[in-house]
């Protein structure tokens, strides 16, 4: 199975990266650009053939390690 | 007799030489420990994680380096009541590593930030600060990119109350939170800063502030006397 896992920074979290591309847009010509925010995505390749198994599986990979849950949310989609 | 320390090394670490040397000439008997090691070396008075860019700060800075086999040996050496110290990447892997609260993230500025800052010296209650004057300000070098400090105002008021924050910022150069640039275990045991104490330990380096950082673990120090 595949896992897609989206980590994005936590909302009231400042996003210096999510400032310079929005900058970069206006700067491109590129009006009306409310608030950016810049995430990651990250994909797994999992030996599970249950979806609910990996999924389990992915939570606990986001809690260790793929996020900082400090500063980051995740949503972790099963394919 | 003298105290021992560890310096760990990670892939990407590379002011490992520069914390040995520093604490090398505190009288610090130092040995390296490699990132793979399971255990640390018996009898170790003091861990440094060092600074650098373990891993390439993949991920996240720190991120990886923190789940690194030795630093499961830290983290029990740690909440054995071992001293702790990281410096810049060192102390975004203690962060990681669960060690200290909050996060380090992408300076305000965007920019990397090099040069030496003026730091105001918050608490003296730890071994790492116990050579300064409390509101001293001494001046260290800095280099890094993502050293803004960031905790919830709860963590942050927490930190406060507890005279947890070792040093501040005197003219915050990343937009970390309250000005934070180094703070202490509750047990006052661990210390992160983002500044460079071992880099500002020679009259050659600019400036000779850095050096009471270590030398609380000099053999003729107070620490190791009425150890």
């Amino acid at each position: 199975m595949k896992a897609r896992v989206e980590v994005t920074l936590k909302p009231g979290v400042l996003d210096p990266q999510g400032e310079a591309v929005r900058h970069a847009l206006g700067a491109l010509g590129f009006e009306g650009v409310g608030e950016v925010r810049v995430g990651k995505v990250i994909e797994v390749d999992l030996a599970a053939t249950d979806a609910a198994a990996a999924e389990a599986e992915v939570e606990a990979m986001c809690q260790k390690l793929l996020a900082n849950t400090v500063i980051e949310n995740y949503a972790v989609e099963i394919a | 007799m003298s105290l021992r320390a560890g310096v760990v090394v990670f892939p990407g670490s590379n002011c490992d030489r520069d914390i040995a040397v520093a604490l090398g000439e505190a009288g610090v008997e130092v040995t390296k420990v490699w990132h793979k090691e399971t255990a640390l070396p018996a009898g170790l008075d003091l861990v440094a994680i060092p600074g650098g860019f373990s891993f390439g700060d993949y991920l996240r800075c720190g991120a990886i380096a923190a789940r690194s086999p030795v630093m499961r040996a830290v983290v029990d050496f740690a909440e054995g009541g071992g001293h702790v110290i990281g410096v810049c990447n060192g102390f975004q892997v203690l962060i990681e590593a669960g060690l200290l609260p909050g996060a380090l993230m992408r300076n305000a500025g965007l920019r990397f930030v090099c040069g030496t800052t003026p730091l105001v010296v918050a608490t003296v209650e730890s071994a790492f600060t116990a050579g300064y004057r409390a509101g001293e300000v001494i001046r260290l070098p800095i280099a890094h990119h993502d050293g803004n400090y960031f905790a919830d105002e709860a963590t942050l008021d927490r930190l406060e109350g507890e005279d947890r924050v070792a040093f501040r910022y005197a003219e915050n150069p990343n937009g970390s939170a309250r000005g934070i640039a180094g703070v202490l275990s509750a047990n006052r045991r661990v210390l992160g800063l983002m500044p460079h104490p071992e880099r500002a330990v020679d009259p050659l380096h600019g400036g000779t502030d850095g050096r009471r950082v270590f030398s609380a673990f000099n053999p003729a120090s107070a620490l190791v006397q009425g150890a």
